[in-house]
This record gives structure tokens, C-alpha cells and sequence, in this order.
């Protein structure tokens, strides 16, 4: 081995060409900003999509572009629902937060020089982009896209075309892209774990790492875990799609007076692969983010994080439990009442570790010097989404009630709030507060922070009212309110004041896009640590050079979050400072 | 065996809890196994094989339960008759553990002839194994057994399939560690050839384990 030891710190050459520096780039850096350009292309994407959904609810006759007759169909309005679910859960939530910034940050902050495996670094973003392509197309075939969900149930999408419009080979296209996105997302999370675990800095405990990348660890965990069931899952269904097997496909079905010749196969069990995968991959989402608030609200509140430890544990514990609870989403399948009710105690175990978090992030704001900058301001709306979207969650944990609520748009409500919108805040506090570094330039401050009051009150103006909506009995991927007789009047009202909500909402991202792209030419220009923060990445330029820290790798001599140390010169110590032998502290 | 084998650092696992003073080098402490300033190390390639193995453990685990599942739930599970020949295929998979084993110890001998042979002796024994499985598909086709025909036969050739599957990216491995040349790379040959062989005996386990629930659970 002791040739190999002596070799040079640089984990690749420098690259030499444009295309190897910004295409096929093997630097964690560059790859994370792919990840992360991949993911706004598909907000931006899944948001139109949702766009067109909502005016369709709330004005049926609104001509709209690109559609037969200016008229969304019902398998129109399916399809428009299937892809961006399946957009924004694949495409945005689980790229942006952990690809994205996980990528960019995670080997600076435990000093590496990159990420363990550059080249299957690459591949997992290249492949990933793959995916998007493969499921895209789905708009283009005849039939357009799939209309079975995001959740891709059988046996409407194992069926074929007879199944209806988009499930012929838009649905083979999206079984077949979310396949090949299992696979990106397992070299991903392979490559992040051994990040982690081989390649910390001298010092660097695993005590010592910042929350944002314990989450990013734990999330990997969860990740190599749960994509392997769901490929498993994808393969069976394109068997029974293509080759005539009958894994999820029933007996005696009859479909536009056709015999299905399919016998024996339980739908079910798809349900129970697929919320293997599910369940975690809600966690999968929201991690990251609780990683970045726990981060953020500590700088900013120029304290150290509240209960580190059980801030670390808590992470664990939920990523433990995730992996034990995928029933609660089949509360409804006619399940045994005692499998019920296990996976409903499991499910409100869940809100201890929660709560942890929840207690210590306030613990964290509480006394301290509180700066509201946009990261800041993003960080604190994540945990009053967690909160608001956790809440709703306790009620759905139980199956009496779930068996009301399942089919409503109060589980909308829910899972928008809790897994959507709280992750999306998470990516933003994560971009407000690390593009100095990235980028070299802050992003407008003053535009931000107009950005966040109108996302804030605009997503809660959006989704608190599907609660209500889901309390009166309205079902959910309905496309149109006119079958509805009861209280047909109310629900148009709430519908047409959601849908203006999410035209003001969605305007005002168009604010952030101006801002960061504005920023990138004209922002102020960013110091090596412009918010007097404390981890490895303030230590090396903005933005770093190729290899992090030129070679030499830092040592670690402080945990995470010394702010505001009594006696110390100033309010923070960097964690690569040299230990003050008169104040050494255990 | 060699007295001292790159799995031997990989077994020392932090053990330490850290109490503040900094580790001596070399120590399987907790604080960084990246060790500072010497980072390439082959510790991260072994890290790697390792998940990626669990990766692929829970993709056969899950369809393992669905195959359990799907068994108890149609009615119209017929049970499989097993060809002969994929006993043969075992008895050729085994025998490949071992001579890969035997390559193994001698992938960092001065002159590298009996790795060499040894090596390719386990490369045309995963090819036979491949081989073999084909016929055993032949076998039930001519019998009228397709992927159709029963869930048993539909699990029969997913899971043979996708064990196949996996271990032809095997012998790509194998492939990959005969030709390159491991002069100018960043780790040993050895070092690539132990965890290729990590890689090799995980599949031969596997295939053991599909064997008995494809037998057991016919």
C-alpha cells in the first residue's frame, strides 16, 4: 500500500478542455450545479404542468393552448397529474437537495478533496439526465403520458393501451425512465456513503460533521436501500407490461368488454414494493432540507445548534423509521386491522424524533442574535411548513380516519406541504445562503426577501384551503367539480382562490429566476466567508478551485457550530482553527 | 493467504470514540479515515463493494418477498420442475469461487502466471455458468415452459435472468482486472482483484440462496 499513500492529494487532473470542464466534468462542483440546473429546468416544468391543472379546475372553459378543442380531457387532466408528480418527486425533490447540494457542498464541508468516485460521480448525473429524457418523451408518443400517477399502480398501468390514452408507450417510457433513475440514484447514494465514511478530513469525527451532512449520509443510506426495491418493482411491472407475465395483474378482469388475459396477480404487492421505496423517498426529500435549516438557523442565529447530538439522532432514528411505516399509504387496500393498526403506531412514533428536531431548531432561534437574512427567513419558513404539513399527518396516521380522508385533497394538503413545499424552502435557504460560495456573488437580498413573503403566504394560501376542501369530501385527480353535488358552489369558490393563489405563487418564482440570473453578472461580490460562518467551505475561496483546498487538505479541530464561544475574539470559530491550548475545550 | 491483505485494513473499523487528541497515523480511529494528507487509499474502493453488494441484496430481497408473496396469493402457482442441469451450473459456480481464490493469492506474486491462469480458469467457469443457465432455459422451453406460462416460470427466469445478469458484469470485472494496466491506476492489481473477488463469491452466495428458493420454494 505505502506507494499508493504517497500520492498526490489531487483526486483527478485539473481538467483541461470545455468539455471536460463543463459537460463530462468529473469535479463534485460542477456535477452538483448540473444536478441542480437539471432540477430548476423541472420545477419549472412540473410547475407548468401544475399550472395548467389548476386553471382547468377553476375555469373548465378557459381555452387553453396545445390541447384538442382548447378543452383538458379528464385522461388529459390524469396525465398533466401523473407528470408532475412524477417530475417533481424524481426530477426536483430528489435531485436539487442532495445531488444538487450534496454534490457541491458535502466534500468541502468534511474536507475532501472530491467526491470518492469522480467518474461514477459523473456517470450518476449523466444517467439521471438520461431518465429525464426518457420520461419526457412520454409527452411526444402517441397516446401522450401515462395517467396512472406517480404511484404507477396496476393494474391501470400494467395493462397497456387498453388501459386508456398515454398507457400504451407513454407508460413504458416512464416505467422505463424511472428504472434507469433507480440506478442513477443508486451510484449516487453508493458514492456519497463512501464520501462519507473514507474520506473526512484529519479530526473531522463523524461528531464533528455538520448537520447538513449527516443528513446528506443519512438520506444516502436511505437511498441505496430503497432504489433497489423499486428497479425490482419497475421490472416486474415492465414484464407484465410487455412479456405477458402476471405479477400484479389480476384474474377475470374485463376491460371495454375485453377479457384480460392475465390470471392470478396481486396489485398489491406492487403497492407494497412501490411504498417500500415510497415512504423512504418521502424522507429522501425532506432530509436534506431539515440538514440545511438546522444549519442555516444556527448561523444566523450566531448560536450553536441545540442539541447536536439528538439533533444527529433524531436524523437516524427518522430514517430508521421511514423504512417501517410504507403501509400507512394502504390504509385503504383492506388490510388487516392489526397490520393497521402497527403501522400506525410506527407512523406517530415518527413525531417523537420530529419533534426533537422541531424543539431544538426553536431552541436553537431561542436568545439568539437573530439575523433575517433570505436564507435565514427560508430556513424558519421550512420549519413552520414541517410543522403545518407534520400536523395533518397525525391525523392521516390513523386508519379510521385515513379510511375518510385517503381519496381528498386534504392528503394533497398534506403531502404538499410536509414533502413539496418545506423541501422546496429547504433548496431555497440552501441557494440563498451558499451561492456566494458557489457562484462567487450574493444573490439580491432585497429581491429575496420579496420572493419569500410572496412564496410564503402563497403556499400556505394554496394548500391550507385543500384541507378544507378534503374535510367537506372533495376527491382528489378529479378533473372537474361538475359531478360533485354537494356543495358545488363552495368548492368553485376555494377552487378559484387556490388557483389565483398559485398564479401569484408561481409569478413570483419567476422573481427568483430574474434574481439569480441577474445576481450571477451584477451581484455583490462574496468574500471567502461572507456570513462569518463556520464550516470547512468558508475556509477556501468563493468559488473554490479545482481540488477544494489546493492540495492540502484542512485539519479539524472544533465542532460544527462554535458560535458566539465566551471569551473567544470573535462570534465564531471556523472549524479548521487552531486549537487555543489555554481554552481547550472537552 | 498473504500475511497481510488489503481486507485487514478494512477490518480495522473505528473503534475509537475520538476524546480529543488526534489519532496516530494509521490508528482506526473515527477521526477521518481519510487520514489528512495521504488520501488515496484503497479502503474507499472496498467501502464501495460493499454497499453496492447491499444495494443488490435488496433488490433480490425484494423480489424474493414478492416471489413468497405472489406464491401464497393467486391459486394458480404451479410448481416448478427444476432442470437437472442447474445443478451441474452450481457445482461449476462453486468450483469458480475457488480458483478465483486461488488467483486471488498470487495476484501480487512477482511474475503473475499463476494468477493469470488461475484467473482465466474462473472467467471461462462464469462463461460456462452462463451457458449452462441458457441451456436451462432451453430445457423448459422445449418442455413449453416460457416466462408466461405460470408464475412460477415467470420468477424462474426473472430471477435467473437478473442473477445473470449480474454476475456477466461480473466477469466484465474479471475482464477489466486482466487487461488494465494497474502500473498507472490508483490502486494495486491485487487490491482490484480482491474486491473483484468480493464481487464473484457475493454472486456464488447469491445464486446458492435463489437455488434453494426457487427448490425449496417451488
Amino acid at each position: 500500500m505505502a506507494t499508493h499513500e504517497s500520492a498526490a492529494v489531487h483526486a483527478h487532473a485539473a481538467p483541461t478542455g470545455w468539455i471536460r470542464r463543463y459537460i463530462f466534468s468529473l469535479d463534485h462542483k460542477v456535477i452538483g450545479i448540473q444536478y441542480w440546473c437539471l432540477a430548476l429546468f423541472s420545477v419549472f416544468l412540473g410547475m407548468a404542468l401544475s399550472l395548467l391543472m389548476r386553471i382547468h379546475l377553476a375555469w373548465p372553459n378557459l381555452k387553453i393552448p396545445f390541447t384538442e378543442g382548447g378543452q383538458i380531457t379528464p385522461e388529459q387532466y390524469l396525465a398533466l397529474l401523473t407528470m408532475h408528480g412524477s417530475i417533481m418527486v424524481f426530477m426536483v425533490l430528489t435531485t436539487a437537495p442532495q445531488s444538487g447540494f450534496g454534490n457541491y457542498i458535502l466534500p468541502i464541508q468534511i474536507g475532501a478533496a472530491d467526491m470518492a468516485f469522480p467518474v461514477l460521480n459523473m456517470l450518476s448525473f449523466w444517467t439521471t439526465f438520461l431518465s429525464l429524457c426518457v420520461m419526457g418523451a412520454a409527452f411526444f408518443v402517441p397516446g401522450g403520458a401515462p395517467i396512472s400517477g406517480w404511484t404507477g399502480y396496476p393494474p391501470l398501468s400494467a395493462l397497456g393501451e387498453i388501459a386508456g390514452p398515454g398507457q400504451g408507450a407513454g407508460q413504458t417510457l416512464w416505467v422505463v425512465g424511472i428504472a434507469i433513475f433507480c440506478a442513477a440514484s443508486l451510484m449516487g447514494a453508493l458514492n456519497f456513503i463512501t464520501t462519507v465514511i473514507d474520506l473526512r478530513a484529519k479530526g473531522m469525527k463523524l461528531m464533528r460533521m455538520p448537520l447538513t451532512c449527516w443528513a446528506w449520509f443519512v438520506t444516502a443510506i436511505l437511498g441505496l436501500l430503497a432504489f433497489g426495491v423499486l428497479l425490482a418493482a419497475c421490472i416486474l411491472l415492465l414484464l407484465d407490461r410487455s412479456a405477458g407475465t402476471s405479477f400484479f395483474i389480476p384474474g377475470g378482469l374485463v376491460v371495454t368488454d375485453k377479457i384480460i388475459n392475465h390470471k392470478g396477480g396481486s396489485p398489491l404487492l406492487w403497492q407494497h414494493l412501490f411504498w417500500f421505496f415510497g415512504h423512504p423517498e418521502v424522507y429522501i426529500a425532506i432530509l436534506p432540507g431539515m440538514g440545511v435549516a438546522s444549519h442555516v438557523l444556527s448561523t444566523f442565529s450566531r448560536k450553536p445548534v441545540f442539541g447536536y447530538r439528538a439533533m444527529v439522532y433524531a436524523l437516524c432514528g427518522i430514517g430508521f423509521l421511514g423504512f417501517c411505516v410504507w403501509g400507512h399509504h394502504m390504509f385503504v387496500s383492506g388490510m388487516s386491522p392489526y397490520s393497521a393498526f402497527a403501522f400506525s403506531l410506527l407512523t406517530m412514533s415518527i413525531g417523537v424524533p420530529s419533534a426533537i428536531k422541531t424543539f431544538n431548531w426553536l431552541g436553537t432561534l431561542w436568545g439568539g442574535k437573530i439575523q433575517f437574512t433570505c436564507a435565514m427567513l427560508f430556513a424558519i419558513g421550512f420549519v413552520s411548513l414541517f410543522v403545518s404539513g407534520g400536523v395533518s399527518g397525525l391525523f392521516l396516521a390513523q386508519p379510521s380516519i385515513d379510511l375518510f380522508f385517503h381519496d381528498t385533497y386534504f392528503v394533497v394538503a398534506h403531502f404538499h406541504l410536509i414533502m413539496g413545499v418545506a423541501a422546496i424552502f429547504g433548496i431555497f435557504a440552501a441557494t440563498y445562503f451558499w451561492a456566494p460560495k458557489m457562484f462567487g456573488r450574493h444573490l439580491s437580498e432585497g429581491l429575496g426577501k420579496i420572493h419569500f413573503w410572496f412564496t410564503f403566504i402563497g403556499v400556505y394560501a394554496i394548500f391550507m384551503p385543500m384541507h378544507w376542501l378534503g374535510m367537506l369530501g372533495h376527491p382528489r385527480r378529479y378533473s372537474s367539480t361538475e359531478v360533485l353535488t354537494l356543495s358545488n358552489a363552495q368548492f368553485t369558490s376555494i377552487h378559484n382562490f387556490i388557483t389565483i393563489a398559485a398564479v401569484i405563487t408561481i409569478t413570483a418564482q419567476l422573481l427568483f429566476l430574474f434574481n439569480f440570473f441577474w445576481s450571477l453578472k451584477k451581484g455583490k461580490k462574496a468574500g471567502m466567508n461572507p456570513w462569518n460562518a463556520t464550516t470547512l467551505e468558508w475556509t477556501v475561496p468563493s468559488p473554490p478551485p479545482h481540488d477544494n483546498f489546493a492540495g492540502h487538505l484542512p485539519t479539524v479541530n472544533h465542532a460544527p457550530y462554535e458560535f458566539s464561544v465566551p471569551g473567544a475574539p470573535k462570534d465564531f470559530i471556523l472549524q479548521s482553527e487552531a486549537e487555543a491550548p489555554a481554552k481547550k475545550r472537552g | 493467504m498473504p500475511a497481510h491483505t488489503v481486507i485487514d485494513d478494512v477490518l480495522t473499523v473505528d473503534a475509537g470514540k475520538g476524546g480529543g487528541t488526534a489519532p496516530p497515523a494509521g490508528g482506526g480511529d473515527d477521526e477521518g479515515r481519510g487520514a489528512g494528507h495521504t488520501p488515496i487509499s484503497s479502503r474507499r474502493y472496498f467501502t464501495g463493494i460493499s454497499l453496492g453488494l447491499a444495494a443488490i441484496l435488496m433488490f433480490f430481497m425484494a423480489l424474493t418477498s414478492a416471489y413468497i408473496v405472489r406464491k401464497g396469493f393467486g391459486g394458480d402457482w404451479q410448481a416448478l420442475r427444476l432442470p437437472p442441469i442447474l445443478l451441474l451450473n452450481t457445482a461449476v459456480l462453486l468450483l469458480s469461487s475457488l480458483t478465483i481464490e486461488i488467483a486471488r493469492r498470487h495476484a501480487a506474486d512477482a511474475g503473475l502466471d499463476s494468477f493469470r491462469r488461475w484467473w482465466s480458469v474462473t472467467t471461462l467457469l462464469g462463461l460456462a455458468f452462463l451457458a449452462g443457465q441458457v441451456m436451462a432455459w432451453r430445457q423448459l422451453a422445449a418442455a413449453g415452459v416460457f416466462l408466461r406460462t405460470n408464475p412460477a416460470s415467470s420468477f424462474f427466469y426473472t430471477l435467473t435472468a437478473a442473477h445473470g445478469a449480474h454476475l456477466a458484469g461480473g466477469i466484465l470485472a474479471l475482464l477489466y482486472v486482466a487487461f488494465r494496466a494497474w502500473e498507472r491506476a490508483k490502486i494495486t492489481r491485487s487490491a482490484a482483484a480482491e474486491i473483484a473477488s468480493i464481487y464473484w463469491h457475493f454472486m456464488d452466495g447469491l445464486w446458492i440462496f435463489l437455488l434453494l428458493l426457487l427448490y425449496l420454494g417451488r
